[in-house]
């Protein structure tokens, strides 16, 4: 007689036991994210309050400092133009992506699938390559002041480059699809008898939008600016190469720890400040569209 | 109804914003395709930057690199993200919440955040930066987008099928791979496409955990990048911009295609 295989002999015993079963066929994941992302995450905590040693290295003491480093106005400086640069970027989305996204909604049924795939598309290819298009139409020599000289309007080129406005005409490049597809979700769902009931009632289409329409699509709006606030905060990529060093974001802050600068704990305390205003971004947002609900309307 | 008039410059505005999202990536392939070095003029139509790419040792050794991360990443995380949106899908626990809030996490971290973590914690068990490194990085962050896109087809699956197939007297293995897989088998196709073109794309966390001779091609063109603009790297981004437009455009049909 055939013994019985292995296979059969595990499958007997996950049979007997849900629970474990669950915990078997989820066991790679919560290895890969447990060790990968959550373990060093732990670690970057416990680093931010170490001292730096020598050639970029920790002396395990613990210290308050490099928390402390941010009052100096010049961190605070690039803290407060991390603030601001992301909630212009949110607020230019709003309206950018809020029109669009509408149309968008309104389209026939083919036109609709096109559109959509037309503002996923840039989502999924590279942050880097979209925002070096950029570079070759913002700097001195390029396409822009190309054209605004051959047309007669500027003599010399107008610096466009390494500047805030870059990063914010960045930004809102970038984080286009990531505004437009929440806010989609949402005025798809939206009823139009509502709409038709509010113009009976003799609203102007001013005060429809304003007092219907845009509490009705309150879920897009909110989950569109947290899409838009968080990558915004923690921008690397774009504020690295369209702001250069004169417009510091924190992400470029902590990668010149990193690179450079070779503070890892003064970075570690960086990053970690990063990860408090996602999380608190995340929580306010939680609190505003209410509960777990809010949280699939992200996805 | 909404009226016409209303209508109309919405539709302009929307034109608008689509050349706003495509204009950029246009100029980049018309200049890839430019004889003049200086791209404000346009001198002729030639290939030469192209062909100079072929000829660069370091641009395919770096090509070399991206098509190994990805593809491993590729199948790790599909397999590991598969196996992760059947089990959130098939059983019930209470830990369900925890579990969905941790798999949100990867997605909201800054990729800055998730590299430098990654790059103390290797520092730390000793683990030699290199292919190894991104590699592991990279399913890290696959995982919860393959999960998310299979759970979205397990989601819209019917269920009376796997049903049928145990009253019939399969085990649950069998009819986990005769009959959940077949069904959601493009949801898997699509999940992989996007995690390999998100690990083949990804530069932010590859730039913290690569080390020397693990560039990618992201990598390579930013350190090009910092050099200065020149026609080659528009050539290089052109091409890595047509590859994931590719992609993604056949993982968009798969994923609709029915079963």
């Amino acid at each position: 007689m055939k013994k019985p295989g292995l296979r059969i002999m595990i499958l007997k015993f996950f049979n007997r036991h849900e629970n474990l079963r669950a915990f078997g066929i989820l066991s790679p994941c919560i290895f890969w994210i447990g060790v990968f992302f959550l373990l060093p995450l732990v670690f970057m905590g416990v680093y931010s309050f170490l001292e730096k040693g020598l050639y970029g290295g920790v002396r395990w003491i613990f210290t308050w400092e490099n928390y402390t480093r941010f009052m100096d106005p010049l961190y605070l400086k690039i803290l407060l133009r991390t603030f601001r640069l992301s909630l212009i970027t949110t607020l230019i989305l709003l309206i950018v992506g809020y029109p669009m996204a509408y149309r968008i909604a309104r389209a026939g049924k083919r036109w609709r699938n096109i559109l959509l795939f037309l503002v996923v598309l840039p989502f999924w290819t590279s942050d880097l390559i979209r925002t070096y298009a950029w570079m070759l139409i913002l700097r001195d020599t390029g396409l822009l002041n190309g054209l605004l000289q051959v047309l007669h309007i500027t003599g010399k080129p107008l610096t466009m480059l390494y500047t805030e406005g870059a990063i914010l005409l960045g930004l809102t490049y970038v984080y286009l699809p990531f505004m437009v597809l929440p806010l989609y979700a949402s005025i798809e769902k939206l009823d139009s008898s509502l709409l038709e009931a509010a113009e009976d009632l003799g609203a102007t289409p001013f005060w429809r939008f304003l007092k219907v329409t845009v509490p009705l699509t309150k879920s897009g709006i909110l989950a569109g600016s947290l899409l838009v606030f968080i990558p915004s905060v923690g921008v690397f990529v774009v504020s690295d190469l369209l702001g250069g060093a004169k417009a510091m974001m924190i992400g470029n802050l902590v990668q010149l720890q990193f690179g450079p600068a070779r503070n890892w704990p003064f970075g570690s305390a960086a990053s970690f400040i990063l990860m408090a205003i996602v999380l608190i971004a995340i929580f306010m947002y939680l609190k505003f569209a209410g509960g777990r609900e809010a949280l699939e309307e992200v996805r | 109804m909404i009226r016409k008039g209303f209508f109309k410059p919405l539709t302009w505005f929307t034109a608008l914003g689509y050349l706003f999202l495509y204009l950029p990536i246009c100029v980049l392939i018309a200049f890839s395709f430019n004889t003049s070095r200086f791209s404000v003029v346009w001198k002729s139509f030639t290939v030469q930057w192209y062909i100079k790419l072929l000829h660069d040792p370091l641009v395919l050794h770096a090509l070399k690199n991206s098509l190994v991360v990805a593809v491993v990443a590729m199948i790790l995380s599909t397999i590991i993200g598969t196996l992760t949106a059947y089990g959130l899908y098939r059983y019930r626990f209470r830990a369900k919440v925890v579990f969905d809030g941790i798999l949100f996490l990867p997605i909201v971290t800054p990729e800055i955040v998730v590299g430098i973590s990654l790059v103390i914690f290797f520092v730390l068990i000793h683990l030699s930066l290199g292919l190894k490194s991104i590699i592991i990085a990279h399913v890290a962050f696959d995982i919860p987008f393959v999960m998310l896109i299979v759970r979205a087809r397990l989601q819209g699956m019917d269920r009376s099928l796997e049903e049928a197939s145990m009253d019939l007297g399969a085990d649950e293995w069998t009819t986990f791979f005769k009959v959940t897989v077949p069904q959601l088998l493009p949801g898997i196709i699509a999940a992989a496409l996007l995690a390999f073109t998100l690990s083949f794309d990804d530069f932010v966390i590859t730039f913290f955990v690569a080390g020397v001779g693990s560039t990618t091609l992201p990598l390579k063109i930013y350190s090009m990048v910092r050099l200065g603009v020149s026609p080659k790297i528009n050539a290089l981004s052109a091409l890595i911009v047509f590859f994931s437009i590719t992609l993604i455009t056949i993982a968009d049909r798969v994923q609709r295609r029915s079963v």
